[in-house]
């Protein structure tokens, strides 16, 4: 990977597409705010989550976990299941970041899916630096800022019931899952793992039927042999 | 109880994407482990809408949620942004619940 430094136009065309990226994704936060306090959890403690957890989906999966009335630690492992992801983009984009010590701990907060689509794609690491941290920052800010604003709203005006927000989060989980959808395999996955979970619901505690679905995945895994060609979410 | 689940998944969240800045590149590329990682997602998220839509407790049932989800279909269908289609489906949820 060249070591190239970026012309001032090139870096500002960067950060412009990533800035773009940033305020759409961190307005998202609102909803996280107003469904996690819906769900039960306290302002501090959502904005907690958006703090120190900060990835999308496993926030909306924990929170969604305890508004079903599953226990904590149930909401807790599903966010880490979904939080694997992080781990995969990590291992593509660190040959490009080559990034080490201090910096490593500090960029990997902002291991994301929508940082790791604005820079995956770049040729030099001076580049791939630029998108990412734009991105991951600039929707780090955005994120908590719109967290606390949701979550304040949120808590300020009643039964979140009246105002479909209990129907928001459902829909909020099928645009995370949406561009995945693409290809048949996911989809027929996405299938399976929908019917196992709503097998269980009677059977068993709220949790343990979102974390058994995950047992579609290692099946699915283990028979077939593709490549997944939807794995990297596009910017949105 | 909530505030430690928060805490430890949240931090467990951040070892995960340290993890993969951090790892020799050569130790999750056995082909298996890395199709069931990129199907987790897919399978946890389709689990999740399932769930949070048809299920009340222990019970399946169909309510508002369900219109809910439709409205969410067509919307991202059309390519709506993300804001729209979860306060889209919210608003039809709401409004079926007020005339109810």
């Amino acid at each position: 990977m060249p070591e190239e430094t970026l012309s001032r136009a090139q870096r500002a065309a960067i950060v412009r597409d990533s800035l773009g990226v940033g305020v759409a994704t961190g307005a998202y936060g609102v909803s996280f705010g107003a469904v996690s306090v819906a769900a039960g959890l306290s302002v501090a403690q959502t904005c907690a989550l958006s703090l120190v957890m900060f990835t999308g989906a496993s926030q909306f999966a924990f929170v969604g976990v305890l508004a079903a009335g599953g226990a904590p630690l149930s909401g807790g492992l599903t966010a880490l299941l979904l939080g694997t992801r992080n781990t995969l983009y990590g291992l593509r984009l660190a040959p490009l970041l080559r990034w080490r010590g201090a910096r490593r701990l500090l960029a990997s907060q902002v291991l994301i899916d929508e940082s790791t689509a604005m820079s995956m794609t770049r040729t030099t690491t001076a580049a791939a630096r630029v998108g990412f941290l734009a991105t991951g920052v600039a929707i780090f800010v955005l994120w908590n800022l719109a967290t606390l604003l949701g979550a304040v709203a949120g808590s300020a005006i009643g039964d979140p019931r009246t105002y479909g927000l209990d129907a928001a989060v459902g829909a909020a989980f099928l645009a995370l899952l949406w561009p995945r959808l693409t290809d048949l395999r996911n989809r027929v996955v996405a299938l399976a793992a929908a019917a196992v979970a709503l097998g269980i619901v009677p059977l068993a505690p709220a949790g343990v039927p979102v974390l058994a679905a995950a047992g579609v995945a290692l099946l699915a895994g283990v028979l077939t042999s593709r490549p997944d060609p939807t794995e990297f979410p596009e910017a949105r | 109880m909530t505030w430690a689940a928060i805490l430890l998944a949240g931090v467990g969240c951040y070892l995960l994407k340290l993890a993969g800045l951090s790892v020799p590149p050569r130790v999750l590329q056995r082909p298996v482990a890395e199709r069931v990682a990129d199907l987790i997602p897919v399978a946890l998220l389709a689990a999740l809408v399932a769930v949070q839509v048809f299920a009340l407790g222990q019970d399946l049932v169909l309510d508002a949620r369900a219109a809910g989800l439709a409205v969410a279909v067509g919307l991202l269908a059309l390519r709506a942004p993300f804001l729209v289609v979860v306060f889209g489906a919210a608003l039809v949820a709401a409004l079926l619940r007020l005339l109810a």
